[in-house]
Formats: structure tokens, sequence, C-alpha cells
């Protein structure tokens, strides 16, 4: 699949000038609180432009939280987010785009219509706007389904539309707030190879939340373990083979193996 | 075909008891009155073809005062959850009170619009428009707020403003409870037409009921009910149809 993907160099459907290629994130001293419950205390992260950050934790520790505030769809009670040197949650909103857990696709739109949604917001016609997603459609493995309603499409299918739409948002900065939690365990396998060729086409600056460690270090460069409420960094880890193209030789290698155990005991360390 | 066959069968039943009993006069003695009061389905129908073109002439007086209402309604119910929809401040300050509101008797206030609006047309529609702009402006103020809020929250990362959200997502959101809303007003509205006739005019099959039921003409009352149920259907399947071919996601 990387091999059918990646050579494409330049994407047609991202408009230009929309900020530097790469655009970093950096969390400084975050604290959020609603009301009288403290969310986050003092978290510091770090992803490099173009780094994929994957960021997992016990459930209801705030992750959510964390990537609705890295996109700016929230203002932090403390401390300072950073996307490159947009620090106000307007301009993080302007270089962040959101994959919720759940697809949202709009039944009522086709597939293309749904994946072509941040054009036609900013203003691109209808016909424009089908084209440039229906190059993405081609490139990632979803030609012929352009007019196909979401109803009518699998969970594996829904979640690359719902990808493809926050790829054509043309940000710099990617959020997934666990996009394969509702799939079954081998089509979830198949959609982790799929979004790593597509990542690997389509390079942007990734932060993952998922409860599933495995998926964490196999699509991530760094993997942050996170506390139970309220959340902060118990332990950073590298992946050592980050996007590979086969995943499943890569998850069984003894190598991925010892630091999936190390990322489960920090995770149980944290949860207490 | 047993969803269509079962229910045929039982009203073909009931209209045939009502026939044996109304002819046989059995109806006419359980309820102590002249059987001339007391038609029968046959005499209905009969009436229903010797006034085809009286009872036609009130009929389009009244689909009129229906239709012409009816849409006013909406429009206003419409427009009316969209902006309340917009502004939090509007709805706080409204959404209370209309839902309150609908607990006053329109019918009862009707000769008040009489009053104000005189014998034409006005206060039929004024009667039938509030009558269908309650049901209309709650079920679409609460379909816009059935909104998952993560799909705004997406729209929002992908670079929507306020009124591309609405338009986008809270609009067809809603357009299901929109339609159910519209049912309920297209049962009230031929009421309230009827109801806007008899406080005061001097056409429609309202007018024609008082007029009939006044002479004893109770054949050609019934006959005039008729009418009306068929125009009441007519409106609902009408609304069933839109659904059908609009709503095509469900």
């Amino acid at each position: 699949m990387s091999a059918e993907t990646g050579q494409f160099a330049a994407d047609p459907s991202l408009p230009a000038g929309q900020g530097p290629p790469g655009v970093g994130v950096a969390v400084r001293g975050l604290g959020h609180r609603f009301g009288e419950l403290e969310a986050i205390a003092r978290l510091d992260l770090e992803v490099p432009a173009q780094g994929a950050l994957g960021l997992v934790g016990p459930s209801g520790c705030g992750k959510s939280t964390l990537l609705e505030l890295i996109a700016g769809l929230q203002q932090p009670s403390a401390g300072e987010i950073a996307l490159g040197d947009s620090r106000d949650p307007a301009g993080r909103l302007a270089r962040c785009a959101f994959m919720p857990q759940r697809d949202l696709l709009l039944p009522w739109l086709t597939a293309i219509d749904n994946a072509a949604l941040a054009l036609r917001n900013r203003g691109v016609r209808r016909a424009a706007a089908r084209e440039q997603a229906g190059h993405l459609f081609k490139r990632f493995g979803l030609g012929g389904f352009e007019r196909t309603r979401p109803a009518e499409l699998s969970g594996g299918m829904r979640q690359r539309v719902a990808f493809l739409r926050t790829l054509v948002a043309g940000k710099p900065v990617l959020a997934l707030d666990e996009p394969f939690a509702a799939l079954d365990a081998i089509t979830r396998a198949e959609m982790q190879a799929w979004l790593a060729a597509a990542l690997g086409a389509d390079p942007r600056t990734v932060v993952l939340v998922t409860h599933d460690v495995e998926e964490a270090l196999y699509l991530s460069d760094r993997v942050a373990v996170l506390s139970a409420r309220p959340a902060r960094v118990v332990e950073q880890l590298s992946a050592p083979n980050p996007r590979a193209s086969d995943r499943d030789a890569a998850v069984t290698d003894p190598a991925f193996v010892a630091v999936r155990e190390q990322a489960l005991a920090a995770l149980h360390g944290g949860a207490q | 075909m047993r969803r269509v066959l079962l229910p045929a069968a039982l009203l073909v039943a009931l209209i045939g008891v009502w026939q044996v009993a109304a002819s046989t006069g059995a109806l006419a003695d359980l309820l102590g009155l002249e059987a001339f009061l007391v038609p029968s389905p046959a005499e209905i129908a009969s009436a229903l073809w010797e006034s085809r073109s009286l009872l036609a002439e009130n009929a389009w007086v009244t689909l009129r005062e229906i239709v012409l209402g009816f849409l006013i309604g909406l429009a206003v119910g419409l427009g009316f959850a969209v902006v309340l929809r917009l502004s939090t401040t509007l709805r706080l300050a409204f959404y209370p009170l209309m839902v309150a509101s609908q607990a006053i008797p329109i019918l009862v206030i009707a000769p008040v619009l009489v009053v104000w609006f005189g014998f034409g047309i006005g206060p039929k529609l004024a009667v039938v428009a509030l009558l269908c702009f309650f049901p209309i402006a709650v079920a679409t103020v609460d379909g816009l707020r059935s909104v998952d809020p993560q799909a705004t929250k997406m729209m929002r990362t992908l670079d929507a403003s306020r009124q591309q959200v609405m338009w986008r997502v809270e609009a067809p959101t809603a357009l299901p409870f929109v339609f159910s809303g519209a049912r309920i007003a297209a049962a009230f509205a031929p009421i309230g037409a009827v109801f806007g006739e008899w406080v005061g005019a001097d056409s429609g099959l309202g007018h024609l009921i008082l007029q009939d039921n006044a002479q004893l003409e109770t054949a050609r009352v019934f006959a005039a009910a008729v009418v009306l149920a068929a125009i009441a259907l007519g409106l609902y399947g009408i609304l069933a149809l839109a659904e059908r071919r609009i709503v095509t996601w469900r």
C-alpha cells in the first residue's frame, strides 16, 4: 500500500500558503480544571514538526480534553500551548484538524462531500471541492466510493473517509482522538497500516490519543504514558520502528514487544 | 399487504355496522331521536354527491385558509426556531414562554381575532397559523438542539462559521423533527380553519356545517366533515411524501 501511495509527491488538494510544511506542538506547564475537578496538572509535551506523539493513559484521565485544548477548541486554565508560533485558540484552530472518536460523517452527504467539508466551509464551490477531495480518494484507495452514503460504508471505510476529511482540511497538525476504538481487531490492524501509509505519503504533525498501547507505539515516534486524573506524563518512550510498512512484523519484533511491556508497566503504575 | 387490508377491512366493517344501525332506526331509537337526524353512510354519500358543487365551493375557501395558514405558521415557526438557536439570550428569554404559551386556548381567543382582523380570510389565517406555529417551532428548536456537540467541534476545526454549522449540520439534523412538528400542525390546521369560520364567516365548510346543523341537514354536516377529513389526510399525505423524498438518510 505504501508503494502505491508513496509515489505522489505534491498534494493537489492542499491550499497554498497554509503555513509552513511542518509545525511543531509545544505544551508547557499545562493545567486544566472543570470547576473543582482538576483534569490536567503541570503537563509538558513536545512534538517536533511532522513528528507523531502517541498519548496513552487510563480511561477518563483527560486525554480527550488535552486534544481539544491542543486543537484550540478550549482554552486551558493554566500554562501554554503553541502550534508553531500560534498560541491563541483561534490560531491553534486554524492549524489543527481534529478527528473525533466516532467518525461523525454527516449521513445526508456522500462520502466525497463529507471529505470535502473543510473546502466547502472555506467557500470552494461544490464541483471544485469534489474534484480536490477526489484526488485523495484515489490516492488512498477509496476510489469508487465517492458517491456512497456513510450508512452504506463499513466501519473501516467510514473511518478512512473521516481521516480524509481531516487531511483535506490541509492543516499542519492532526489531533486524532481514538480514531479506531470502535473497530474490530482485524479492521483496526488494517486501518493502522493504512494510516501509517497515508501519513508516509502526506506527512503531518500528529497527536494521537488511544488506549491501545500497541497502536500508539506502531503509529507514533514517541509515546507519552499519562497518569490517572489529574493527567501528567509518567513516562515517555521512543517507538522502535514507527509506521513500518509491514505492520504484523513490526508489532511482533522483540524490540517492539519490550517497549510495549515497558509502556504497559508505566500505565499500570500511573493508574494507581 | 396486511398493513393495508386490515385497517381497510375494519373501516368497511364499521361503516357497515353504522349503515345497518342507522337504516333500521336502531341507532335513532337508542339515542331517542327522530330517524332523519341520524343519517346512514349511504345517505351521507348521497348528500356528498347531490351537494357536490356547494361542498366544492366551500371546500375551496376552507382549503385556502388551511394551506395558507399552515404555510404562514411553518415559515414563522422555522424562522423563530433558527433565531432562538443562534442567540442564547433570546432562547433563554423566549423558549420557556413559547412552551408555556401553548397552554393558551387559541380557539377561545378566536373571537378577538375577528374583532381585530375583520370577517375576511384574515382571522382564519391567524387562528390556523397560530395553531401551526407552536408544534413546528418547538419541534424545530428541539431538533436543532439535538445536534451532537462533537459534530459541532469537528466542524469548527474544519473552519466552519456559526452559520455554516447551522446550515450544514444543525438544519439537516433538525429536518425529521420539523416534519413531525408539521404533521401535528397539519392535524390542527383544519380545526383552526373551521373554528375561525364559526366565529364569523359567510362561506367555507365550517360556515356550511353551522348552517346545516341549524337546519337539521345532518347528512350534509357529515358530508362536509368527510370533505374536511379528506383535506386533512391530503395535507398529511403530502407531508409524508415530502419527508420521504427529502429525508433520504433515515
